[in-house]
């Protein structure tokens, strides 16, 4: 700001400013010091409560630290890992939470945008079809678990309807071999609204004389979206491919509620271990060397996928 | 017709019968495509209105009516039985005033903390700002589950003091389950964007008038952030309300449960599904139609979430 300027302004009177505050604040005349006063509140609860957690994951994660112990901690080097990479479960976990990844990125993507495409027309009534299928979104995970669970139930309404269309439905979380895709299903279904009205919003920034150019030349439904649509949705779709990715590591909420991570760990992710060990077995040392793979599967995905879109980019 | 003939009327000719059939299988095409639509509309839909009808049914009729179309009509024997059930159950009301509570500190705190550290780092100049910046982007990519634990074995090391005196460790408290909240890289992201958009003169202007930054802050950016206002308070009070994995781990005693934890009891013994759907429902009905009230700014909100890349 220009100081210089500032400086010479007087302060007057008739603003009313108390002087206390004008010792805070005079004019501009020390930025410097009420930036500070701004963010620090902001400042000291980020770093209380996000900075020096994320640095203790990498620094619990080699020591033996446990949840509520009358000893201090004590570094072990790479203990935890070691014990980490010989754990079936473990391994389980991180296949279970890669599998889910990767069938709920693109099915979940390419459904929402389905959906964002059926509803970014003029037409009577396409706001009732928009709310409908939001309202799972602003419905609580847990409620949708607890909803689900009882949908799932041998005898509960998935396979009554099943039953109505001559199908014998599984006992879906009871299942090692149905229980993951089942949560899937009823993930996407829960999510999806949330990436339609962001795919939405990146459809309403094309601007229409695309399209209008793309009709006077002839092209067909698929050709515009083959050279409009999906161009135009360059920045969309880095930004739903990275957030779904990675809310899809941090699956928790739906396995403790429907299966506890059963059965045999059919459903066991990262999470829930980390949770299961650093929590009810208080382990805070073994949990964070979990937290530390997540991480670490955290960063590299969202680097690769940064870094493949950039590559488009320069195309 | 006949008398203007140019060389354009052959097309011309052509065009009505070429048009009827395009016409025709528009017309199959759009009424295919609004079939999808109301297919959808039932998958995203009838879920939600089961549970809610449900709630009023006893359990034996909840199983009954699911082999037909009366599982998501009101009809049989409909009555509150499940709803006084959960209040029976469990200190219900004590669990959603927890939530109220909790949500709404997490929601008006942060709304005041992280407007203000954008109001600086938009507004104002001063050495580090850029580095400030790029620090709160960066942890915009960190998942809340990465360091859950880490952060509550560090939460039960801090230490407090109030008016009892100091004590240490968060644990079983109201403020580790809205403090840790507060500060929000994306609120602030959020924020600062729009301020980015409010114009500068304005604060020249008001600087001239005598105005101190905090109140150029109060009485000018602020009242014309509304928008951002409402986004923040959407993006921040969904995820406050609809905490699970942390208050399942920081609280023990059930007074202190919020709502979302509280529907833990009905697994266990004696599984009344009748009663968890009027539990899912009580805590699940308010939210919808707070959103139906306010759609436009949910869904405005959710957009602008996606505007960065």
């Amino acid at each position: 700001m220009s100081n210089s300027a500032t400086l010479k302004t007087p302060v007057t009177p008739q603003t009313g400013v108390p002087a206390a505050e004008d010792k805070v604040a005079p004019t501009g005349r020390h930025p410097h010091t009420v930036a500070l006063l701004m963010l620090l509140p902001a400042a000291v609860l980020m770093i209380t409560f996000l900075i020096i957690p994320i640095g203790l994951t990498f620094i619990l994660a080699f020591t033996n630290a446990r949840l509520v112990s009358p000893q201090p901690a004590t570094f072990v080097g790479l203990d935890n890992f070691v014990r980490l990479f010989d754990n079936d479960t473990f391994w389980k976990s991180l296949r279970n939470t890669i599998i889910f990844a990767a069938i709920i990125v693109p099915f979940q993507s390419a459904l929402a945008l389905g959906l964002a495409l059926l509803v970014n027309v003029k037409m009577r009534g396409v706001n009732f079809f928009r709310t409908v299928f939001f309202l799972p979104v602003v419905t609580s995970i847990v409620v949708v678990s607890m909803l689900w669970l009882f949908l799932y139930q041998p005898n509960g309404l998935i396979n009554a309807v099943l039953a109505k269309f001559g199908f014998a439905g599984p006992d879906w979380l009871g299942n090692p071999n149905t229980a993951l895709i089942a949560i899937i299903l009823m993930s996407a279904w829960q999510a999806m609204g949330f990436h339609m009205v962001i795919w939405l919003s990146g459809l309403q920034t094309i601007p229409g004389e695309l399209y209008e150019a793309a009709d006077l030349d002839g092209a067909s439904t698929f050709q515009q979206f083959q050279h409009v649509t999906w161009p135009g949705l360059r920045q969309t779709r880095t930004f739903i491919l990275i957030t779904i990715t990675i809310a899809a590591f941090a699956l928790f909420s739906q396995v403790n509620i429907m299966t506890q991570g059963g059965p045999l760990d059919a459903t066991s992710t990262l999470v829930f271990q980390a949770v299961r060990t650093g929590f009810q077995q208080q382990q805070t040392g073994y949990a964070s060397a979990i937290s530390l793979v997540f991480f670490a599967i955290v960063l590299a995905v969202s680097l690769v996928q940064r870094f493949l879109t950039r590559d488009k980019d320069a195309r | 017709m006949t008398a203007t003939a140019t060389p354009g009327t052959i097309a011309q000719i052509d065009e009505p019968a070429h048009r009827a059939t395009k016409e025709n299988s528009h017309r199959v095409a759009h009424a295919l495509l609004l079939l999808l639509r109301i297919v959808l509309a039932l998958v995203f839909g009838l879920p939600l209105l089961f549970m809610i009808i449900s709630s009023f049914k006893p359990d034996a009729q909840i199983f009954s009516d699911l082999t037909s179309i009366r599982a998501f009509l009101p009809v049989g024997q409909l009555d509150l039985a499940n709803y006084t059930g959960v209040f029976e159950r469990v200190p219900f009301a004590q669990f959603l005033l927890n939530s109220v509570l909790i949500s709404v500190a997490t929601v008006a705190l942060g709304l005041v903390v992280n407007s203000m550290a954008a109001f600086a780092l938009s507004r104002m100049r001063f050495r580090g700002q850029q580095v400030i910046l790029g620090v709160i982007l960066a942890t915009l990519i960190v998942p809340f589950e990465t360091m859950a634990l880490p952060l509550l074995w560090w939460v039960n090391k801090l230490p407090f003091v109030d008016v009892n005196g100091y004590s240490q460790g968060w644990l079983d408290t109201y403020q580790v389950q809205i403090v840790p909240f507060i500060a929000n890289a994306f609120s602030i992201y959020l924020f600062y964007q729009y301020f980015d958009s409010i114009p500068k003169e304005l604060d020249e202007a008001a600087t001239v008038d005598g105005a101190g930054w905090f109140r150029i802050y109060r009485s000018i950016v602020m009242p014309l952030a509304g928008p951002a206002v409402a986004t923040v308070a959407i993006l921040t009070f969904l995820p406050a309300w609809n905490q699970y994995l942390w208050p399942l781990m920081v609280v023990q005693t059930e007074s202190l449960r919020p709502a979302m934890v509280g529907i833990d009891y009905f697994k266990q013994l004696n599984v009344s599904w009748g009663q968890i759907m009027a539990y899912a429902s009580i805590i699940t009905v308010p939210v919808l139609i707070l959103f139906i009230a306010f759609q436009r700014s949910f869904v405005n909100s959710i957009a602008s979430s996606g505007v960065k890349g």
